[in-house]
């Protein structure tokens, strides 16, 4: 079962109290954006081998969301941040760099 | 009194009946060593200790070093795609490659339940297409894919699923799709062993395909290849492609680990990992992969000649002809590229259905395996052109495509071989952009 720190009230919280709400730092595009723009941010997604973003909800729990980061290949999990953030923070991907040297997602890396 | 059964075996012989040899001369020019299957064919092994038999299909370790078509992935998609190229078209310069073993992905892993009843016109063509060639699949191939239509329940639990099984079941009738609504007293008719009165779920009644039912999976890869073979196609195992070459946005080749190889189409059909491969080719697809369970019971004796889904509940069912219960649930949560899932989900699936089915709860479970499925934003695939001119997608099937993999690969075959096919037309991977969705949420509402 898959164990994610929640952030916010420091739980180590198993999958069956959390709630998986998909990709992170999605940027939301309407009104006046253009066709493509729109179409991405509503259909495509990252959907990687390997290093992800993620948000989750601690929805049996404090009821929050947050981010983490995980590798889809191996389950590993790198860690877990707050909500409040447009980009995954440096010592998150410090620790990814340090594990997947070559990774890339979106335009992080 | 087991109905079913006795279809099973009037199958098995049609299956091994010898038939006359329809197959073109041509198409034996690749691998002159396979014998057709027949009940002679029997006979005569019987007689000399079963060493007559020969290999399936050949084996290149190695593959030429250009194609006219390549197809990446021995899924039945991919090898279902090749043959109606092969069949349909004449194109049989065709090479197969699968970076494992054939019919080790999802074509190998799921619960085989075939049925067309969606809701949406675009799926009832090519679901039923597709359930119709099933129907003459072990003669078409000359191997015996086990196809049994035993019959599909899907059980309505709640008021809302009440009406959207009847808005189905009219729906399929415009389409030309045979389905019934059927009342909970005729639903514990077809399955003795189910309790229809709830507590927290009692059935309210189905709807019924009486011509759906199962296949033996690994045989519909088997005998594709085989089929594949025969017309001097190359099936090529443990070739993994790695990357994709075009040039002036065409396709010219691909990388693998056997090796560079040149072709003029690309055919990606590989399920769970076409968002990776789309990439290696420069563009992205609206899809996510995420794990899909199912478990089987140990065998006990016949006690169930359908097959049944509750999709309020989440889980469905089916026995094997090895008498096992077949059953499956929920996709996991996340995305997910380990084929393997999370415990808890083959825990709530099994607790539904025990409910209705209690007899199962007295079952011990053999084994329990996970696929990667490629799920896509309306819960139907796509079957397209893509970006790149040569290369063309089928994927998004998600967890419903055994069922669809002749009709696919008839419509596949047909869109590379002529740039377009009435079956694939609104399955393009730029619908998303316009919204015409082929809304199936509800029909695909739990995995099968
Ligand atoms: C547990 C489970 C239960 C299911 N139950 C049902 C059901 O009851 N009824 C139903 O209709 N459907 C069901 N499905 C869905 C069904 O299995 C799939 O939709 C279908 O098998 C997909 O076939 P495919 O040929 O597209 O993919 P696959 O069979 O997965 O084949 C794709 C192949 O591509 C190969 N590949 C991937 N990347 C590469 C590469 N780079 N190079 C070379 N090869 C590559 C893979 O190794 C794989 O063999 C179920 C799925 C699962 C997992
Ligand atoms: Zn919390």
């Amino acid at each position: 079962m898959l164990t994610l720190n929640c952030p916010y009230c420091g739980v180590d919280a198993d999958e069956t109290d959390l709630h998986g709400e998909g990709e992170a730092h999605l940027k939301r595009f309407g009104p006046n954006s253009t066709d493509d723009e729109f179409h991405d941010y509503l259909f495509q997604r990252q959907n990687p081998k390997g290093v992800h973003f993620e948000r989750w909800r601690h929805v049996y729990g404090c009821g929050k969301f947050f981010h983490a980061a995980r590798c889809t290949a191996t389950l590993e999990v790198f860690g877990t941040y707050l909500a409040q953030t447009l980009e995954p923070p440096q010592d998150i991907k410090d620790k990814i760099t340090a594990k997947r040297p070559s990774w890339t997602w979106g335009n992080f890396s | 009194m087991d109905i079913g059964t006795t279809r099973r075996v009037s199958l098995f012989f049609a299956a091994h009946a010898t038939k006359i040899h329809k197959t073109p001369l041509t198409f034996l020019k690749g691998f002159a060593t396979m014998k057709r299957y027949s009940a002679f064919a029997v006979a005569r092994e019987a007689m000399r200790h079963h060493t007559g038999w020969g290999r399936a299909w050949a084996k290149p370790t190695q593959p030429k070093k250009k194609y006219d078509a390549i197809i990446v992935g021995a899924g039945g998609h991919g090898l279902a795609t090749a043959y109606y190229l092969g069949k349909n078209f004449g194109i049989t310069n065709v090479a197969i490659l699968e970076k494992g073993w054939l019919g080790g992905g999802n074509t190998g892993r799921n619960t085989t339940i075939i049925r067309s009843n969606y809701l949406q016109d675009p799926s009832a063509a090519i679901y039923e297409k597709s359930r119709s060639l099933y129907e003459t699949m072990s003669q078409d191939l000359n191997y015996n894919v086990m196809f049994s239509p035993r019959g599909v329940i899907m059980l309505a639990q709640t008021q809302s699923e009440i009406r959207g099984y009847k808005r189905t079941a009219h729906a399929n009738a415009l389409q030309g799709v045979k389905t019934e609504w059927i009342e909970p007293a005729r639903v514990k008719e077809l399955v003795p062993i189910m309790n229809i009165d709830g507590p927290r779920y009692p059935v309210l009644g189905g709807l019924w395909q009486a011509r759906g039912g199962t296949a033996r999976h690994d045989a519909v890869a088997w005998g594709y290849a085989r089929a594949c073979s025969d017309m001097g196609m190359d099936v090529i195992q443990q070739c993994e492609v790695t990357g994709v070459r075009t040039s002036g946005g065409k396709v010219v080749g691909v990388d693998t680990t056997k090796g560079a190889i040149d072709c003029d189409k690309l055919g990606m059909v590989v399920a769970g990992h076409a968002s990776v491969l789309a990439e290696k080719a420069g563009f992205r697809l609206p899809m996510e992969s995420v794990a899909l369970q199912a478990l089987v019971s140990e065998p006990i004796k016949p006690c169930m000649d359908v097959v049944v889904m509750a999709n309020t509940v989440h889980g469905y069912m089916s026995q094997s002809d090895k008498g096992e219960m077949v059953i499956g649930g929920g996709t996991d949560g996340y995305n997910n590229y380990t084929q393997r899932g999370s415990f808890h989900h083959i825990e709530e699936t099994v607790r539904a259905l025990v409910e209705t089915f209690p007899m199962i709860g007295r079952l011990k479970m053999l084994r329990q395996w996970g696929g990667i499925v490629d799920v896509t934003g309306d819960r139907s695939p796509i079957l397209s052109k893509t970006p790149v001119d040569g290369i063309f997608v089928n994927c998004g099937w998600g967890t419903g495509g055994f069922k669809a993999i002749p009709g696919s690969g008839w419509a596949m075959a047909e869109l590379m071989a002529k740039g377009e096919s009435p079956l694939t037309d609104e399955y393009n991977m730029f619908r998303f952009r316009e919204g015409k969705f082929i809304d199936e949420s509800v029909a695909a509402g739990v995995a099968h």
